[in-house]
């Protein structure tokens, strides 16, 4: 019952005065009404009473802190998702001018004053109401009818579940946004194709389309899904394009290159752009600093730069170092020794040197001091002129709080047995020598002869004797290690792995022989400012390295869910609950577009592979335009939905409901294109046409219909009473909270 | 007729690896084309002369025109011809009769008046001699030093003892299927191997023992991988030097040689693999001759050869999948095919449905009857399965079962989950770490049997000791409430409000009290599954469910690992939603009562598909358990294409025998190059066909080969590498081989086709006179070379380790990764 509207203004201008004019200045607007409109009720839908509830909602207090951190400027590393999401949640909290203040620690939490929660969560509500529209162009660019277009976007701005979702401070009616566009984009430029390539218009849709795949990638990583469903498509159509006899070979390639720049390069750029952006952001020092790597620290404002500014670049004998592994796994730590001595015997039996502990410590802390020997000679200090140490020389390292030597020696460290144990020497007068030379091994140097250098050299230290590597074996010491890392010598293995390398973090050239004296040492004046060497590229891989392989605890939530369970909607999250009623927001689908998307699905794929193997048989149903369209349809509709939820069944991640949104989405756009391709091409006459439109109504109607009874727990406004919500409980996973 | 064909002379500089093809004057230069490729039909010596004598006297650039123009047009010449030919004609090793042909025509030019019968016996001989060299040269290499080392080498410890355990027909759990360790087992049982040798770790030595039955089978299996990778590389590009270049590659592989040599899975999956792939070509060339006895009998061959692959390693699935789209593709085509009835297109597909995937799995289903049917006897493997399973096994306390029937109060039982490969209740004397929940005993479940599974059941409210001989006999009845004392520590079964530690929609489960003294929620309800109230409990039959009184919650196990805290074992909760899930029904397995007398069960024996059902469960959980531990190195599935490390064999240390296994580099790098190489040329080869370009029929067939030949191999890398970038199992470097097979079958087709389409090219200089004999020969005798320079790896080193230069290894070590 929905009808296209469409009005022509055109408006005349003529200039009277000049008669000479030929012809009149003529603007022509052609307006979509029902554009309008559902740009209009989406609007309505997602903004009303935007601000409402003024708490902490589920994983705005997760995504809340990093906004925090960009108004603060402080670096962070999330791995969840690439920054520019992050970066257009932080936008809106610019635009409303927070500073940043507030503690994000608890779900309900109510927000102060100083917290604009409209801005903040304008951006998503908007995205979310755009995506209505673009729904609906999207299925009139496949060329289905306005009412089909409609319907799809009827069913998107009634969906309870992608309401609650855009009306929060959350990223994915962000990444349904620009997954859409992308798509959307990408069918504008596909049907500007056959009249007029490389048209303006050809142009701007094309670049588009690589614009939003970089802006659903930059939000979050799911957005690859959409990004590769739309570079196979196209993958495709340029096949087709290779095979068209009538362009040119030139022609063919500038098509194929226009593509490749728009839809390969302009991402990737954009995408490292993104990030060039979040570091310029960020660029204080801050609670994550620990997961980086020395260099990457140097060079954030205050924290470890401070430490480091001035320091010497150049690692000489009689140098004060401290250590760190660079593989920093399970914990960053520095090479540390303290008076303890390893246990006699240990609690499995076995024997130790007993000689002084040397193991790997998390924190700061003055016993992480070393201080580079030359072997041959007795003294502590630099000497004038400096004698830099380089790659291939034989070094001592000299803990300096208690003067003895780094070593190690055929006894099996405590932990790892196959290794050695690593101890600070102590001489018992026991037939055991001590065997304390170390030979420098730079790993990442460019000559031979390449001088040991602060911070940016990665070194490994080969035991002279027994060619064994420190190496930082990640285990925890028992008690008697006070829980710190344990160090060993491997001599198994040689490949070059991260945690056999360590580098100079801090850095001071000795200067007192005195024990007293050496700590109280000052800086020596500065030579190279170290943090300005770290390139951008540095940076972004370091940065995109450790957010793709940082590995947090994840332990099971409360709402988490697996996939199965998304296309049945057996899966709830409750979101906020009022802190005395019981009005809560709860992410609940509607059930019966949940189950009819399911099912449209489902007949889509078996009504596709019932035409394909009669047309193998030369029997078409379907006239060759509509298979067309209805193969496209296809593709991108079931395709988008498999593409975004199958991998999920691959991911050991914790899941939630809402990360099946974005495939749902795509179902949404598929379920009125089958409603009137059963219309149109399987209802034989007429009667039955009208009946099934009679269905469909009767089906939408209810539809609408459950879409109002969830409505309370979509905007959280209304409080229901017990019996109310009980009666809302159609299944009993959804876990819609009752106060008692 | 002068004997100077270039792929001629490769066959034979490659059978007697001579001297470089020497120059045969201008006609060889003419003759080339002719004969270059094997099947191009021989045409009338007066016709051929007469046309080296035309075109002697044509300008080189219309050559190819004029040649073209002398054949028949249905022909084409080059290797369309032969293309055709193929699709048509006979199948098997038409290919290798075909380069007999021109063995024959060779030796026809030498001696014109020889009559027809010896030149048939030249035929049969070029036929077979190069694949009986190959062969012979494979099993050389394969059995050259098999007893060495005369100890364990790595996995030998674990195949060597599964070997022996069905010797001794004793049970055992593996998360692989049976078949090859049963294979290894008859091995050894033929070759008077009496398992009696313990195979406990590696560096054992074998003594007396007679292990050279089970290495030598392997290293038989693992021969064979040369020769069909040989036949399907001769099928697949019609080309006898792509075949040998492949047959080389794989034969002075060191890798490949390693793995072959002892006791493992590996060698009889790879035969497997290869097997399957073999007959799939060989049966994809009979597809112009349908539902005759060849295509029968390599259709049923292929699905014989997936059935064993999937009974070694469940890796043997990726050949499946193989097998699979090619049928599906195959099967497209036919249905395509508007000149087939839907009659004959059904047979097609009940052929295969048949052969393809009724035989495959009656087979597998075979593998596990024999391997249930000879492992009778109890033994280590017997707490992975449930009750009823192991009263199977003569030796298991529940063979013959003579426990008490009925559960009693004061009894003494094990609680075993009733889903498959959860295991037993268990508690033991640790607490849940802080933050988990309240800081209380923790309770578990656990595969193996233990004195830490034993509870003993008591009424709720009294405390008093029921095994007292004053009290009468109250048996336990459904709907009772009851308590679950751990006999090990005295504490109950406890639950409250509290997240369980993993699935937090759950509450945790301790053990709680003192002396089982504990408080109200230490009471469950023991409830019977669709029986009424006043039924007694019956030991191992009943299926019952514990409902937590106050919570009113159901005792179940989630099925999840716990992490390290919890000894890897699995949690136990319980769960509000009181779903009858299998997760939440247990059955008492041990019951122990002196007050009853025990009795005689029958237990219910499982049924043969209960069993296998059960046993593929508790593989597919042990499967997902071998998961990396923290701070382990684990080899990386990116490392294995490079040959970024290898693994020890035997041996470390300089004073130690040491076998590495690690690909010959030389090898591995090439496949590597070869690649890449492959998808430059195949996509530029793909978009000039899609382009329409108008190739010279040679060429044209030479992409064919490349696309169609090429393409499947390639596909069988993909699908046996990239697959595990998603397992989250541990990975080893022996994962990697299978694909390398394939890897290394597509070097071969890929320079052959190159090397040809390069003589093509540059047909009219002096350079084309040999230059794919030159290059074929140059890869074979680097292969060679290689093999000569890293064969220690696999045949064993002693001495100083490679960094000195007294070692054999001395400055081979080309990588810092490598260790040997």
């Amino acid at each position: 019952g929905l009808r296209e509207t469409r009005v022509r203004l055109g408006t005349l201008l003529s200039c009277t005065m000049l008669g000479v004019l030929k012809r009149p200045i003529v603007v022509t607007a052609d307006v979509n009404l029902n554009v309008v409109a559902l740009t209009g009720m989406g609007l309505l839908s997602r903004l009303w009473q935007l601000s409402y509830p003024r708490a902490v909602v589920f994983d705005e207090v997760y995504y809340g802190q990093y906004i925090s951190f960009y108004m603060k400027r402080i670096f962070f590393l999330d791995d969840s998702g690439p920054p520019f999401g992050h970066m257009l949640l932080a936008l809106g909290g610019y635009l409303g001018g927070f500073d940043g203040n507030f503690l994000w620690n608890r779900i309900g939490a109510e927000y102060t004053s100083n917290v604009p929660v409209w801005s903040l969560r304008l951006l998503p509500a908007l995205a979310g109401a755009l995506s209505i529209p673009m729904a609906y162009q999207i299925v009139t660019e496949l060329h289905f009818s306005h009412s089909a277009a409609m319907g799809a976007a009827l069913l998107m701005l009634m969906e309870n579940a992608l309401i609650t979702q855009s009306r929060l401070m959350l990223l994915e009616s962000l990444l349904i946004f620009f997954n859409l566009l992308a798509v959307l984009s990408y069918l504008k430029f596909f049907n500007s194709q056959k009249h007029s390539p490389f048209s303006l218009q050809w142009w701007f849709w094309l670049v588009l389309t690589g614009v939003a795949c970089a802006c659903s990638v930059g939000i979050k990583y799911m957005g690859v899904f959409t990004y590769l469903l739309v570079l196979g498509v196209a993958a495709v159509h340029a096949w087709h394009l290779i095979g068209d006899k009538t362009l040119s070979n030139v022609c063919v390639f500038f098509h194929l290159l226009a593509r490749a720049v728009a839809l390969l390069g302009i991402p990737v750029i954009l995408y490292l752009l993104f990030f060039y952006v979040h570091l310029m952001l960020v660029y204080r020092s801050g609670p994550h600093d620990q997961i980086m790597s020395s260099a990457f620290q140097a060079s954030l404002e205050g924290g470890l730069a401070r430490i480091t500014q001035g320091q010497p670049l150049e690692v000489a004998f009689g140098s004060q170092v401290t250590l760190r592994s660079v593989f920093g796994k399970p914990l960053p730590c520095w090479l540390h020794s303290h008076q303890s001595t390893y246990p006699m015997i240990y609690e499995n039996g076995r024997g130790s040197s007993h000689q002084q502990q040397v193991t790997c410590y998390p924190f700061k802390d003055v016993n992480n001091w070393w201080i580079v020997k030359d072997p041959g000679r007795h003294q502590l200090v630099v000497n004038s002129p400096l004698r830099p140490v380089r790659h291939g020389d034989v070094v001592q390292l000299v803990h300096g709080m208690t003067a003895r030597l780094l070593n190690t020696h055929d006894v099996a460290a405590p932990l790892s047995p196959h290794a050695q144990e690593v101890s600070c020497y102590i001489d018992y007068n026991i037939s055991m020598p001590a065997q304390n030379l170390w030979r420098l091994d730079i790993v990442n140097r460019e000559s031979d002869r390449e001088v040991w250098k602060t911070i940016l050299s990665e070194v490994r230290f080969v035991h002279v004797n027994t060619s064994a590597i420190l190496k930082l074996s990640g285990a925890h010491l028992p008690d008697w290690g006070f829980w710190q890392l344990e160090v060993v010598g491997e001599k198994l293995s040689r490949s070059h792995h991260g945690s056999m390398m360590w580098n100079v973090e801090e850095h001071r050239y000795g200067k007192s022989q005195e024990q007293r004296e050496r700590e109280l040492e000052l800086h020596s004046p500065t030579e190279v400012d170290i943090s300005r060497n770290l390139s951008f590229m540095a940076k972004f891989s370091e940065l995109q390295w450790r957010m793709l392989t940082l590995r947090s605890e994840d332990s099971e939530h409360r709402y988490s869910s697996t996939p199965l369970q998304w296309v049945a909607l057996d899966t709830s999250i409750a979101y906020w609950l009022h802190p005395t009623t019981s009005a809560q927001i709860h992410l609940l689908g509607n059930i019966v577009i949940w189950a009819s998307a399911s099912l449209a699905t489902a007949a889509y794929t078996l009504l596709f592979f019932w035409y394909l193997l009669r047309r193998r048989r030369s029997i078409c149903d379907l006239p060759e335009d509509a298979w067309r369209q209805w193969a496209l349809t296809g593709a991108l509709c079931v395709g988008g939905w498999a593409l975004n939820y199958l991998p999920f069944f691959l991911m050991e991640k914790t899941l939630f409901l809402y990360h099946y949104l974005p495939a749902f989405t795509f179902q949404i756009l598929l379920l009125p294109v089958v409603l009137q391709h059963v219309s149109d091409h399987l209802c034989r006459s007429q009667v039955q046409r009208s009946l099934f439109s009679a269905l469909v109504i009767a089906w939408y109607s209810t539809a609408c219909h459950v879409s109002n009874m969830l409505r309370p727990l979509t905007y959280g406004d209304r409080s229901l009473s017990p019996s109310e919500l009980q009666a809302l409980r159609w299944k009993d996973s959804w876990d819609i909270l009752i106060r008692k | 007729m002068l004997c100077a064909s270039c792929g001629l002379l490769v066959a034979r500089a490659a059978t007697t690896l001579p001297a470089p093809p020497r120059g045969r004057g201008p006609a060889f230069r003419y003759q080339r084309r002719e004969l270059h490729f094997p099947g191009h039909p021989e045409p009338p010596s007066n016709d051929s002369s007469a046309g080296r004598l035309t075109r002697q006297s044509v300008p080189l650039g219309r050559r190819v025109f004029l040649r073209r123009g002398r054949m028949p047009p249905a022909i084409g010449g080059g290797l369309a011809g032969s293309e055709l030919r193929f699709r048509r004609g006979r199948c098997g090793s038409q290919a290798a009769r075909v380069v007999g042909r021109d063995v024959a025509a060779e030796a026809a030019a030498r001696n014109p008046k020889r009559p027809a019968r010896a030149s048939r016996l030249f035929k049969a001989v070029g036929r077979w001699a190069p694949l009986a060299l190959v062969t012979l040269l494979s099993f050389a290499t394969r059995f050259h030093r098999l007893d060495q080392p005369a100890h364990i080498c790595w996995d030998e410890t674990h195949f060597g003892k599964m070997g022996s355990y069905y010797i001794n027909r004793t049970f055992f759990f593996d998360v692989h299927p049976p078949l090859g360790k049963m294979l290894i087992g008859l091995a050894g049982y033929l070759s008077g191997y009496d398992g009696t040798f313990l195979f406990q770790k590696p560096g054992d030595k074998y003594e007396h023992h007679s292990y050279m039955g089970m290495r030598g089978f392997c290293a038989f299996l693992g021969s064979w991988l040369v020769p069909f990778a040989y036949l399907t590389v001769l099928d697949l590009s019609k080309s006898f030097p792509a075949a040998l270049l492949t047959a080389a590659l794989l034969t002075f592989d060191t890798g490949c040689l390693t793995l072959s040599q002892y006791i493992l899975l590996d060698p009889i999956l790879m035969f497997f693999i290869m097997a399957a792939m073999l007959s799939m070509v060989k049966y994809n060339s009979c597809a112009d001759r349908p539902f005759s006895a060849s295509w029968w009998s390599w259709l049923s061959l292929t699905g014989i050869s997936l059935a064993g692959a999937l009974g070694v390693k469940f890796v043997g699935l990726f050949i499946i999948v193989q097998v699979g789209l090619n049928t599906i593709s195959d099967l497209w085509h036919l249905f395509g095919d508007l000149s087939l009835s839907l009659v004959t297109v059904g047979k097609h597909l009940t052929a295969r449905i048949l052969c393809l995937i009724v035989l495959p799995l009656a087979l597998y289903v075979a593998i596990f009857a024999v391997h249930i049917t000879v492992l009778n006897k109890s033994g280590p493997g017997d707490g992975f399965f449930s009750s009823a399973f192991q009263a199977r096994l003569s030796g298991n306390n529940l063979y013959n079962a003579s426990i008490p029937e009925h559960l009693a109060y004061g009894s003494v039982i094990t609680v075993k989950n009733f889903r498959m490969a959860i295991g037993y209740l268990h508690s033991h004397r640790h607490l849940y770490p802080e933050g988990v929940g309240a800081r209380q005993q923790q309770v578990t479940t656990y595969l193996h049997k233990d004195n830490n599974n034993l509870w003993i059941i008591k009424k709720h409210n009294t405390n008093s000791d029921p095994l007292d001989p004053s009290f009468p006999v109250e048996f336990v009845r459904h709907g009772d409430i009851v308590r679950l004392e751990h006999k090990e520590t005295s504490r109950n079964l406890h639950s409250h409000y509290h997240e369980a530690p993993l699935t937090q929609k759950h509450y945790q489960v301790t053990g709680y009290g003192i002396n089982g003294t504990g408080d109200s929620n230490d009471f469950w309800r023991i409830e019977v599954i669709n029986r009424k109230f006043g039924n007694r409990i019956k030991v191992l039959r009943s299926r019952i469910r514990l409902i937590h009184l106050v919570t009113g919650c159901v005792l179940g196990s989630s099925g999840k690992v716990l992490p390290k805290w919890g000894w890897e074992q699995l949690e136990v909760t319980c769960t509000p939603y009181l779903k009858d899930t299998l997760n939440s029904i247990w059955n008492v397995e041990d019951h122990i009562n002196p007050k009853l007398p025990n009795i005689s069960l029958d237990v219910l024996q499982p049924s043969f598909p209960e069993i296998l059902l059960e046993s593929h469960m508790v593989m597919i959980r042990g499967n997902n358990g071998l998961k990396p531990k923290d701070n382990e190195f684990t080899s990386k599935p990116w490392h294995w294409p490079i040959n970024y490390q290898g693994l020890h064999f035997s041996g470390a240390n300089d004073t130690d025998f040491r076998v590495y296994l690690l690909g010959n580099p030389v090898i591995w790098w090439l496949n590597l190059v070869s690649i890449a190489l492959y998808l430059l040329s195949g996509s530029i080869a793909a978009i000039a066909i899609q382009r329409g370009a108008q190739l010279p029929a040679e060429v044209e067939g030479l992409t064919k080969i490349l696309l169609r030949g090429g393409g499947q191999v390639l596909l069988g890398w993909v699908l046996h590498y990239f697959p595990f970038f998603l397992m989250g199992r541990i990975l080893y470097f022996h994962h990697y081989f299978p694909a390398m097979l394939f890897s290394s079958m597509l070097t071969g087709i890929l320079w052959d086709t190159l090397l040809r389409l390069c003589a093509w090219a540059l047909a009219s200089s002096c350079l084309a006179r040999g230059i794919h004999a030159l290059g074929i020969l140059s890869l074979l005798l680097g292969a060679a070379y290689s093999f000569y320079l890293f064969h220690p790896l696999a045949y064993g080193m002693v001495g100083p380790l490679a960094q000195d230069p007294e070692s054999p290894m001395a400055g081979l070590r080309w990588l810092e990764s490598w260790d040997f």
